[in-house]
């Protein structure tokens, strides 16, 4: 192997009139059938749909824990369950949500897209995609496995000390949650390394950067940001881990520590990660809803900048939880104004989808229904928020149900109807068939109208003084009727989640054809088959605008992309890797084979925490040495991959 | 402002209830009885004001979008015309624009209002230092006169029509104190000293509650702010600084075993129960309420409450003590 071949001028083939191309390439990229297939794959498709998979099981079990809180709030004085089961599952309903759900959701469709989107094979390094997985499942096995023993968390998801401290929870319900979070917080950085990696590198020749695909900038945009955010948590986490278990005192108050060092760093993080978990999903209805408009996205630049500016604001917005902790007014004052200027960015995209269906022609599909209704939860989430934003209003607002019904029109409103609606979108490529557009009618109409049943009343039930986070409350506070009714919504939407759940199944099982572009969209994933081969593309596409197969009938546009001829790179392995800016091809990767060796030292990592929760040193001494076996064995410069110094020189 | 008036009318309606909202909605904030919430309470129904108009808005735009002509039904596979890029930026603009007026405008009126609820109008005269505990709140009313110091629990009396200042202090975990009729949330964090006043403009009973997630009986740790008129509120001052009348007969008994049972956490000022692990219970027949606002104080929720205060607060620090019906008896008396 040779210098040159990085460097060389690969050959120019025509995937139809040469089939043969595509099946030399199955061989190589396709991995093992079985068990050892199944561990050891690196294929971003594979590893994608995990983790649609694994987010939606947590969605479930989320969505099951909420129903049984739901039970103990519907009237006043209930006895369901104790307070310290309410505690754990209200916390657990949490954690679930927005760590294990809300972020991996989006992650999993992004990891399946991405390289399709770009025209890549695969992601920059398809390695540490299948360890993001691997950490991210053990990671929540880790948390459930404290729960089922009846110690998961029990502080809320946001966890403030000094009630997280050991004096006053004693258990090890917080080492878990705290550890359990560390190793999370891997899963997230690692991923969102190779994201913004595949976004700089490995974009398809001619995709500049003002023609990449709405959805990507969601996602590098999200993924930049937990770059920054989630050391604040990690570190934070595995303070209070030492504080409890080692003697430290970061927090503690006898030993000189600051609770409030917590908040800060909870909320540095916190704050982000709410965009983090709706950026990447308002790029999906962005990347969509125009193909069911059948026009470009209105303000393609606008939007684009507007999620950047949305992030790079969110940073400056975390006091804005803590406005009632008796901080300077002044400086909450700044903080205050920052998170009602952040709803300009949010308006910039209101505005371009309105606009889009306005200037387009809808097509009623399910997919269309969840985007626009989606505006409207947009909306009234963005709204909500607008107003805890006014300081003075706030210090009467938080830590009402007015906040619970405000995160949840975010999270489920911004998060859930663009991915149930990604999903209808997106099912045709990822399985080949298209899902039950009747039951998507219901699906839609279920979901919509039991999500504002019963989140809608929660606005009303914190105006009048429901505290968040009580387990019981007396009658004769007015909030006796307004608790059921969202007990009844809570179960309306569940019901339409179940519709969605079943539609997925009976569709997957004996959904119509869908053919390769069922929708006629414009994008590069709907150039190949569906479900896509192994090596997505058996040439490189080339693209020269946004709307690659919608060229031929875009007026003033002249039919220059191309997806049938393209570069052939059969070497091995193979991708072809591109400017940040230009996107002008310029080196050859090697991309690596399928390994067990992310699976194995994601499995050492879980052991060496497992060790640490349980104070088993000799296990944790275990875990850490099979880490670095692991990596060791991960990084042992490989010539075939270009990392020896003779296949560098020769 | 009709549109808060009619959803806070809305909510009124939907509990079936109606009339003094102190009595029917305690914690309803829409309701002002305090200088506090005064200042504040136009600023909230304005902003809800402008998010249900924009709420409105924004709605009929996209239902305006997808019936202004007729929609296709999906095809699978079916080649549509596709729309020409660019065109309906005006829309960004124009959207955008008035938002940010908007939002202007509702940052100079935040700033505004902040202006006059961050310190009180006057010097306040009455100062209290609140410390919050897991699960009930200790009252202590600080005079520049040490004599006129004295600790009560869970029932805070102030002058209405005048302000008053509190001092708060973070006793285990953090909690915060509200009292959503006179004014807004301000934490109470072990480690720091917070400082908030309140000022409730006529006498009248209103609710707190703590609005921080602080463990198991989070949910029952209420308190009540008893505003009175200036008079009233020195008899009260001074009644409570005197020490209760020594009992007699079945009281005596119930005294000796009160010290026994209870004097290591509770205090009684003037007798030998001096415990400092419990709410004081100096006059504790004068509040209106028992255990943080979660029982009316008679005789009969007393007795159940000491009886087995577990069977109301499951996780309370409060022990069900060793005493016999006969006991308990004496103690109440």
């Amino acid at each position: 192997m040779s210098a040159s071949e990085y460097e060389r001028t690969p050959g120019i083939g025509d995937s139809v009139r040469h089939p043969e191309i595509g099946e030399r390439l199955k061989r190589l990229w396709e991995s093992e059938p079985g068990l050892r297939g199944w561990l050891t794959t690196v294929d971003h498709k594979k590893i994608g749909l995990r983790y649609i998979v694994t987010a939606f099981a947590f969605l479930v079990i989320g969505g099951i824990e909420a129903l049984i809180f739901r039970l103990q709030l519907s009237w006043p004085n209930r006895h369901v369950l104790t307070p310290e089961q309410y505690d754990q599952l209200f916390s657990t309903h949490g954690m679930t949500m927005i760590f294990l759900y809300a972020l991996p959701i989006l992650s999993g469709f992004s990891n399946y897209l991405w390289p399709l989107v770009l025209g890549a094979r695969d992601m920059a390094l398809p390695r540490l995609n299948a360890l993001s997985y691997w950490i991210y499942l053990f990671s929540g096995i880790f948390l459930y496995a404290a729960f089922i023993a009846g110690f998961g968390p029990n502080d809320g998801w946001f966890n403030y000390v000094p009630y997280a401290a050991r004096a006053f929870n004693g258990g090890p319900n917080i080492d878990f949650y705290s550890l359990g979070m560390v190793l999370f917080g891997m899963s997230t950085t690692v991923g969102a390394i190779n994201f913004v990696v595949t976004f700089l590198r490995m974009r398809a020749p001619g995709m500049s950067i003002n023609r990449v695909p709405m959805i990507t900038w969601g996602t590098v945009t999200a993924n930049a940001g937990n770059l920054f955010a989630v050391p604040s948590v990690s570190l934070a986490f595995f303070m209070l881990w030492l504080d409890r278990n080692a003697g430290t005192h970061f927090f503690d108050v006898p030993g000189g520590g600051q609770p409030l060092l917590w908040q800060h760093l909870f909320w540095m993080f916190g704050h982000p990660w709410v965009y983090a978990i709706v950026l990447p999903a308002m790029g999906m209805v962005s990347e969509a809803l125009p193909v069911f408009c059948r026009r470009p996205l209105v303000g393609y630049t606008a939007v684009a900048l507007a999620t950047v500016a949305t992030m790079v604001l969110g940073f400056g917005v975390w006091v804005h939880h803590m406005f009632a902790t008796g901080l300077p007014p002044i400086a909450l004052s700044f903080f205050s104004a920052a998170s009602i200027i952040i709803v300009v960015p949010s308006a910039v995209g209101v505005f371009a989808w309105i606009a889009t269906i306005w200037l387009g022609k809808p097509v009623f599909a399910t997919p269309f229904l969840f985007f626009a209704g989606f505006i409207l939860l947009f909306t009234m989430g963005g709204v909500s928020g607008y107003m805890t934003g006014s300081l003075p209003v706030d210090w009467q607002l938080t830590d009402t149900y007015f906040v619970v019904a405000h995160l949840h029109y975010v999270l489920i409103g911004i998060n859930v109807f663009p991915v149930v609606g990604a999903t209808y979108y997106w099912f045709p490529k990822f399985t080949g068939k298209l899902m039950d557009e009747r039951l998507g009618r219901w699906n839609f109409w279920t979901m919509f109208l039991g999500f504002n049943l019963g989140f809608f009343p929660m606005h009303v039930s914190g105006l009048l003084g429901m505290p968040r986070r009580i387990y019981t409350y007396a009658d004769g506070m007015g909030w006796d009727w307004l608790n059921l009714i969202t007990t009844v919504g809570g179960f309306v939407f569940a019901t339409g989640v179940l519709l969605f759940l079943i539609n997925v199944v009976i569709s997957h099982r004996r959904g119509r054809p869908a053919g390769d572009n069922p929708w006629d969209s414009p994008s590069l994933e709907w150039a190949t088959t569906s479900p896509p081969p192994p090596y997505n593309f058996a040439v490189i596409p080339t693209v020269a605008s946004r709307y690659p197969l919608w060229e031929d009938r875009m007026p003033r546009s002249v039919r220059e992309s191309a997806t049938e001829a393209g570069l052939v790179l059969d070497h091995g392995r193979e991708a072809v890797g591109t400017g940040p800016l230009d996107a002008q091809p310029d080196i050859i990767l090697k991309m690596p084979s399928d390994t067990i060796v992310p699976f194995v030292l994601a499995l050492m990592l879980t052991v060496l925490f497992v060790g640490l929760v349980l104070h088993w040193w000799w296990l944790a001494v275990l875990g850490l040495l099979g880490t670095g076996a692991a990596a060791l064995v991960w990084l042992w410069p490989r010539a075939e991959l270009g990392e020896t110094a003779e296949a560098k020189s020769g | 402002m009709r549109l808060p008036r009619a959803l806070g009318g809305w909510g009124v309606a939907i509990t079936g209830l109606a009339g003094d909202a102190r009595a029917s909605q305690p914690l309803n904030y829409l309701v002002s009885h305090g200088l506090q919430n005064d200042v504040t309470l136009p600023l909230t129904k304005a902003l809800i004001a402008v998010s249900l108009t924009v709420v409105l808005i924004i709605g009929l735009l996209i239902v305006a979008a997808i019936l202004r002509r007729p929609g296709l039904q999906p095809v699978a596979g079916a080649r549509l015309e596709v729309g020409p890029e660019g065109g309906g930026l005006s829309w960004i603009w124009i959207g955008v624009g008035l938002s940010s007026l908007v939002l202007l405008a509702s940052i100079a009126w935040t700033v505004a209002v902040l202006g006059q609820t961050v310190h009180p109008p006057s010097k306040p005269k009455t100062r209290i230092e609140v410390t919050a505990h897991q699960w009930w709140w200790e009252v202590r009313y600080v005079d520049e006169n040490p004599a006129l110091d004295f600790a009560t629990a869970d029932e805070i009396h102030i002058p209405a029509g005048e302000p008053v200042a509190f001092k708060l202090i973070g006793g285990d975990v953090i909690h915060s104190f509200w009292v959503p009729l006179l004014g807004g949330k301000t934490d109470l964090i072990p480690g720091l000293t917070n400082e908030s006043w309140l000022q409730a403009d006529t006498p009248g009973t209103y609710r707190g509650q703590c609005a921080e997630y602080c463990g198991a009986q989070h949910a029952h740790m209420a308190f009540l702010v008893v505003a009175q008129s200036p008079q009233d509120f020195r008899r009260w001052r001074d009644s409570q600084l005197q020490s209760p009348a020594a009992p007699q007969g079945e009281a005596a008994q119930g005294a000796q075993l009160f010290t026994m049972h209870c004097g290591s956490c509770h205090s009684v000022r003037g007798t030998d129960a001096g415990g400092v692990l419990g709410p004081d219970l100096s006059h504790l027949m004068q509040r209106q309420s028992l255990a943080a606002a979660t029982l009316p104080n008679d005789p009969a929720h007393l007795s159940q409450w000491v009886s087995d205060p577990q069977a109301i607060k499951p996780g309370a620090y409060m022990q069900k003590p060793e005493l016999t019906a006969a006991e308990l008896a004496a103690i109440r008396a």
